[in-house]
């Protein structure tokens, strides 16, 4: 029993923390349709700037804002190469995350005196400060803080992002993905409104990143391997099992699929598989969603783009 | 108020596909005018209303609106005082979004599109008395999402909102072709009561010929880059089908087809 809560708390903290990526990656993907690949770099760009940020005594809620901007930044690059350039849109994010990996080895190497990794264990962040500390550190023999605070930033984000896409900006960035020419004909340059749905996707991977290594208390460049599969999968995942609730949210969705998807890992590796097969077995799990999502189309059910 | 000055337009330069659609062009629309064109394909009906709206530019030649030169003025620029109804129902709206959240963007054309809400309940029941006036009983479904709605509807709604916003210029681009005869018909029918309302200048390239013919107060024929037929005020109003139907045979046996 003791086991069983255990992997359920863990799954619901990562299932939330990776929530905020995955939502993200719905703006790009679902929303924007651009194939972006930036996401595997913007993801440590947040975590790693947080962390050598947070080890020269930076505010922990201080260095999530700033990992969004960095995050948001590097996704306008992305739009940029894809709308000024016009390079094609799947060459846009490999450029943007093959510079990042240059980058993000520059930032730790100088935030940390040459070390390829940032470990901030007892500095002050936003699991062990206020408000977290308001939070008794042992709840029944459970350390409930992380859980409890990731939940509240993923409701904050989700619930923000819910009020965006009613205003006239949001409902633009879904006309863009939808019907570019639509837009040009509202005299507006859509290729604009790509760039800027493109920084808030990494802007949010970004943050996503900044959370979870202040979870973890450390980062390095390597967390971002597999974010691109993560964030499709959760999005895929929870549009095409929770469609046919029509009262619920897009985003609820992406947040639920999230958690779907970090439990499909959990029991997989409570059942005994060897932590190597992890990202193989991630793979395998976003293909049988994006097949599962087209047979649920076949027979009528909700229409899941994959 | 539109004019187009010994425009040339090439496509596929420098490959065997060269080809040539206009060559020193000229053609001029005066403000007010409903002008039909009609041609047969590759007439270079679709290259006029792509440079009129910026699609493509010009190798050559000037593009004047309103005393303006507009070569150079990106589409989504020119969009401010063009409106355009393209023939795919598809590309006039936008299937994800709402009837209403498609009129509200409209709605917002030329303001900035910011944090505000875009839907408010006033503006709503306007959209509503603007879609009274097309008889499809789309008043009644603002919240269903325009994907859903025939092609005939999706269109009738194309209309509407390229109209929503003062355009001095209203581009139909064969907007009638993908739809069935009644609804093309109740489209046509549609087009001319707006467009009479706000008395627009009006550029229709159509290739139904009875449209053509009893819609407007222009008609041009358009055969391999050159204006071949150019009839406006009574004479287009004497004008009849089998006219035009003639035109183009004559047109055809003297190119041998």
């Amino acid at each position: 029993m003791d086991i069983f809560l255990n992997v359920l708390k863990v799954t619901l903290e990562e299932g939330f923390m990776y929530a905020i990526l995955a939502m993200g990656v719905y703006i790009t993907y679902s929303i924007l349709d651009f194939p972006d690949l930036s996401v595997d770099g913007t993801m440590p760009l947040g975590a790693i700037i947080t962390g050598v940020l947070i080890m020269n005594g930076v505010n922990p809620w201080l260095c999530l804002t700033i990992a969004f901007v960095l995050g948001a930044v590097a996704g306008a690059v992305t739009g940029i190469l894809h709308v000024k350039f016009k390079i094609r849109d799947l060459l846009c994010g490999i450029l943007t995350y093959t510079s990042l990996l240059t980058v993000n080895l520059i930032i730790v190497s100088a935030g940390t005196g040459g070390m390829s990794i940032a470990s901030f264990f007892r500095e002050p962040t936003i699991f062990n400060t206020a408000p977290a500390a308001l939070v008794p550190e042992k709840i029944g023999g459970y350390s409930l803080r992380i859980l409890i605070m990731s939940f509240v930033i993923v409701l904050i984000v989700k619930i923000i992002m819910d009020l965006y896409l009613k205003t006239k900006s949001g409902i633009l960035l879904r006309a863009t993905g939808d019907n570019s020419r639509f837009v040009t004909m509202l005299a507006v340059d859509s290729g604009k409104i790509k760039i800027i749905g493109l920084a808030l996707g990494n802007g949010l991977a970004a943050l996503s990143g900044s959370v979870i290594a202040q979870s973890r208390g450390s980062a390095d460049p390597q967390m971002g391997v597999g974010m691109v599969v993560l964030g499709l999968a959760s999005v895929i995942i929870g549009l095409s099992i929770f469609k046919r609730f029509s009262f619920m949210k897009t985003t609820t969705m992406v947040i639920l699929g999230s958690i779907a998807y970090k439990a499909c890992l959990s029991i997989a590796l409570e059942l005994g598989l060897p932590t190597n097969y992890l990202k193989l077995l991630m793979a395998v799990i976003f293909t049988v969603a994006i097949v599962a999502s087209r047979i649920s189309i076949k027979k009528g059910g909700a229409h899941v783009k994959a | 108020m539109l004019r187009l000055e010994n425009i040339t337009k090439k496509f596929n330069i420098g490959t065997i596909d060269e080809s040539t659609v206009f060559d020193n062009f000229n053609f001029q629309v005066k403000k007010g005018e409903f002008v039909s064109v009609v041609g047969s394909n590759g007439s270079g009906k679709s290259t006029l209303l792509n440079l009129v709206c910026g699609t493509i530019t010009p190798d050559c030649g000037n593009i004047i609106f309103n005393d303006k030169n507009i070569n150079k003025l990106s589409e989504y620029k020119r969009a401010k005082f063009i409106g355009r109804v393209y023939q795919e129902p598809k590309a006039g709206t936008c299937g994800n979004l709402t009837i209403a959240e498609n009129m509200a963007l409209a709605d917002n054309k030329n303001q900035f599109y910011g944090l505000s809400k875009c839907l408010s309940k006033k503006r709503v029941d306007y959209y509503k008395t603007l879609l009274e006036k097309c008889d499809l009983g789309l008043e009644n479904r603002m919240t269903t999402k325009v994907g859903a709605l025939s092609g005939g509807q999706r269109q009738a709604l194309a209309l509407v909102i390229a109209n929503m916003s003062d355009i001095d210029l209203l581009i139909l681009d064969e907007h009638t072709a993908a739809l069935d005869p009644k609804s093309s018909d109740t489209v046509m029918r549609l087009t001319d009561k707006l467009v009479k309302e706000k008395g627009i200048t009006t550029l229709m390239v159509t290739h139904n010929l009875r449209f053509a013919v009893e819609y407007g107060n222009r008609l041009v024929m358009m055969h391999e880059g050159n204006c071949v037929l150019d009839i406006a005020g009574e004479n287009k109003q004497n004008v009849v089908v089998d006219d035009l139907l003639g035109k183009f045979y004559e047109i055809s046996i003297e190119k041998g087809n």
